[in-house]
């Protein structure tokens, strides 16, 4: 409360820093060791982990926007899929890539409509509503998928001049096609939403207490209609990236679980658009060095490091579980209904 | 002491309510006069939260006029109520409770700057203003799930003023208050009235409206029955309009008969949730045909004391003797099998099942024996048919036995689990607040059910925060404090000020 100052100094600066500070201290520190030890694998391996998180990044953000407002969005991985294979589908048929990202953008919002209208206005249970988008999501693209389209290209990085030279940073954060940039922008401005406007405490409102909200003359059919909407859009953005910029062509069930790992990368995050950016950079470091590993000859036996993503899943979220004292939204998952 | 200039500054006509299959308010006329206190009276389901949430905009009337300040409205949505000066602080609160008190007080009606940002800065100081100019001490900055329930419903009175509250609502606002907390309120209310807001207060208890109220208008189910000044009525005249019949607010009850101690208690200790010691060596011992009221401020121990008695917790030592028998860490069926009958502190958790129909919450500490089930399969017959004898002798208000008790109101929710305790031959009954937050007639109801217990020979523990209670029923006075008896005496000893002193850990 007040009474800080009589608090030890210690305590004080760990409170300033907290936990994901302290992390991101010894991450510094490690990455330093290891530039010095050798500059241009660990350049490889950040970079690697930047484009490996940006999926993850995007469909933390989808989850948690729909979380923070009492939705759960277990559908984020039919949304990517979707987003993905739409807006390949318009870059094939156009040629013009900004089209097609707004095309995977609208396909993912269109699913997030849809998934509003099961779970705000029909009531259904939000677990059953997310799993019939992945269903439908696996089921048409793989219908309508037709195999041997290729595009113009992929979008292209744009490095960043001066900054994009530096040592260490300039790589990892400064030469990237624009999807990369604008998922990190994305994480600053959903973190400003969320907790320093009012559309963000009004959301935050309605994932806690929707009654509350309710008496105050909020309307939370609206704000959650809204809100999973806009959340299906960073979906399908996640997936416009892996085909659009990551890989530049579409391949049946593509996403491969990451828009599961991305409720977990939102679990460990702890519900904020930051902590879900730090986790989702853990997941993407973990899976770059994993690739790192078999390009240095290290010989793990290929199941294993593709199974590596889940397991670090399972094993983030029982320890998020055993440790954690976060909760998430109180009134995640239940539809509101009003009496009169 | 009416205030009030003679101004109307709410008035309800006709309000009719009905929601699918009852009437919740039927033809109701309500007149709200600028400055007053006006007090709603009446039993639970009598229809005063319903009358309130249509005022607040919360429901919409099926038939009726509200007029706010001379002008007809058509309330669509709280929205509309705030808009027209109508603030309400709702029996359970409304607020969020990971945000801190500026948060809640603007949330809806928010001071935002540019891009939408929220001037929190603003916020605060809008609520350290509004505590000084009204006496609400409150911190903006505090997180409501840290507070106590006194300070939250001042955030909630707070909330009112912010939207510029002229008429405000408090339903049941005494309800979760200790008795001081509720003095202040009052205070509180009338410095309120003097600053020219208008109040309705809802309540089912009659001494408090004696003391604040302008004006006492009475529901008794679903109808507005009268109008009353309380300079011109009592507490007696009161419950009976909002009864509708006689009632006896003193308990009637001969002399005890005490017999032989059944249950022995010596230096047990229980630890809380927390792993905290909550109970710090109790002893204590009742014999049959008495009963033993132990009284004290709520957290002194005596949750974790009733259910280490009645195997819902476990024993850290010291021992338990019914009847000569170490019951000491008998699970809770062994102690129902041994009489002891329990009605919990709260029956909606630990006292009913509400998803389940009443007839089956009705055997919930027999369904495993004959004749309600044979080789483990059910007999619902049986279950029906005891349902329905106990719906019948209890007086259970409800339109069948196969309805959820969740559908029950408060007071039958009560009459259930009395029923079913005493379905079985008992020795001890351990009742746990077993009229909070009930209406007179079932009050009365419990009372006398507990009283015919002690008289058929059984030993009752009553543990209560209601001084009231404990005076009116018990016939010996234990006082717990920091998890220990510090003091027993007969009923004859014990009055309001001797008790209240050792509650507050006063030396015997």
């Amino acid at each position: 409360m007040e009474a800080t100052a009589s608090e030890p100094v210690t305590k004080r600066i760990w409170g300033r820093v907290g936990y994901g500070g302290t992390l991101l201290i010894i991450a510094i520190i490690a990455i330093l060791v290891f530039y010095f030890i050798d500059s241009l694998q660990t350049e490889a391996v950040l970079a690697s982990a930047i484009r490996q998180s940006t999926p993850l990044i995007l469909g933390a953000l989808c989850g948690l926007l729909g979380e923070r407002t009492g939705v759960i969005n277990i559908g984020i991985e039919g949304q990517m899929l979707s987003g993905a294979f739409v807006g390949f589908l318009v870059s094939v048929y156009t040629g013009n890539l900004v089209l097609a990202i707004f095309a995977g953008v609208l396909t993912g919002m269109l699913l997030g409509t849809f998934l509003a209208l099961m779970s705000v206005t029909l009531k259904m249970d939000q677990i059953i509503g997310g799993t019939v988008i992945n269903i439908l999501a696996i089921g048409l693209t793989g219908f309508f998928y037709v195999g041997g389209l290729s595009t113009e290209g992929k979008l292209r990085a744009i490095p960043i001049p001066f900054l994009s030279d530096l040592p260490i940073v300039g790589k990892t954060f400064f030469n990237w096609p624009p999807l990369t940039y604008l998922a990190i922008i994305l994480v600053f401005v959903m973190h400003y939403v969320l907790f320093y406007t009012r559309w963000g405490l009004r959301t935050r409102s309605v994932g806690e207490h929707p009654r509350a909200a309710d008496t105050v003359g909020i309307n939370v059919f609206a704000m959650r209609y809204i809100n999973v909407t806009l959340a299906g859009g960073f979906a399908g953005l996640a997936g416009a990236f892996l085909t659009l910029e990551a890989v530049g062509s579409f391949e049946r069930g593509m996403t491969n679980g990451r828009g599961f790992v991305a409720l977990a990368v939102m679990i460990f995050g702890r519900w904020t658009p930051l902590g879900a950016w730090g986790a989702a950079l853990l997941f993407g470091l973990a899976l770059a060095l994993t690739t790192q590993f078999q390009f240095m000859g290290i010989n793990i036996p290929h199941q294993f490091t593709g199974m590596f993503p889940y397991v670090l899943t399972i094993v983030v979220v029982a320890l998020t579980g055993l440790f954690g004292h976060f909760r998430p939204p109180a009134a995640v998952g239940q539809p509101y209904e009003t009496e009169g | 002491m009416v205030q009030s200039n003679g101004k109307i500054v709410l008035e309800a006509r006709g309000i009719t309510k009905r929601f699918p299959g009852v009437l919740a308010c039927g033809d109701i006329d309500l007149v709200l006069y600028e400055g007053e206190i006006l007090a709603l009276l009446g039993e639970n389901g009598a229809g005063k939260s319903t009358l309130m949430n249509i005022l607040y905009g919360l429901y919409r009337p099926d038939e009726g006029e509200i007029w706010i300040k001379g002008e007809k409205v058509q309330l669509q949505s709280p929205r509309d109520a705030i808009d027209r000066g109508v603030g309400m602080v709702h029996q359970h609160f409304q607020l969020v409770e990971v945000m801190t008190v500026a948060e809640n007080v603007v949330l809806g009606s928010e001071i935002v700057r540019a891009v939408d940002r929220l001037d929190l800065r603003a916020a605060n100081k809008i609520v350290r203003d509004l505590s000084q100019q009204y006496g609400l001490q409150v911190d903006p900055e505090s997180v409501i799930e840290d507070l106590p329930v006194g300070t939250r419903q001042r955030v909630e009175i707070i909330k009112a003023l912010y939207r510029n509250a002229e008429i405000l609502i408090l339903d049941e606002p005494t309800a979760v208050l200790t008795p001081q907390e509720a003095n202040e309120l009052f205070q509180i209310m009338r410095e309120l009235t003097e600053r020219g807001v208008s109040i309705i207060f809802i309540t089912h208890k009659l001494k408090e409206v004696l003391d604040v109220a302008d004006r006492v208008g009475v529901l008794r189910r679903c109808q507005m029955v009268g109008i009353a000044l309380p300079a011109e009525a009592t507490e007696q005249s009161l419950a009976e309009m909002m009864v509708g019949r006689e009632v006896v607010l003193q308990v009637e009850k001969s002399e005890a008969q005490p017999g032989k101690p059944v249950l022995k208690i010596n230096d047990i200790r229980v630890c809380d949730v927390r792993e905290h010691e909550a109970v710090q060596g109790l002893s204590l011992e009742i014999r049959e045909g008495e009963i033993l009221g132990v009284a004290g401020v709520q957290g002194n121990g005596q949750r974790e004391f009733v259910e280490a008695l009645t195997g819902l917790r476990p024993v850290e030592s010291g021992s338990i003797q019914l009847d000569g028998q170490d019951i000491t860490n008998f699970t809770a069926r062994q102690v129902i099998e041994m009489g002891v009958a329990h009605i919990p502190e709260d029956r909606e958790k630990h006292g009913l099942v509400m998803a389940y129909t009443i007839a089956n919450n009705m055997v919930l500490n027999s369904y495993y024996e004959q004749p309600f089930s044979r080789h483990g399969v059910l007999n619902q017959e049986a279950i029906r048919e005891n349902g329905k004898k106990l719906v019948k002798e209890y007086d259970v208000r409800t339109h069948s036995i196969d309805a959820r008790a969740g559908s029950l109101s408060g007071g039958n929710k009560q009459k259930v689990i009395v029923a079913r305790e005493f379905s079985r031959p008992i020795k001890l009954l351990v009742a746990n607040q077993p009229t909070r937050g009930l209406d007179v007639g079932s009050i009365e109801f419990i009372h006398k059910q507990i009283i015919r217990q002690r008289d058929s020979g059984i030993a009752v523990l009553l543990v209560s925060a209601e001084l009231d209670e404990i005076l009116s029923l018990s016939d010996r006075v234990a006082v717990i404090f920091n998890g220990r008896i510090a003091s027993t005496m007969p009923i004859a000893e014990a009055s309001r000020e001797k008790l209240g002193l050792l509650m507050a850990g006063a030396e015997a």
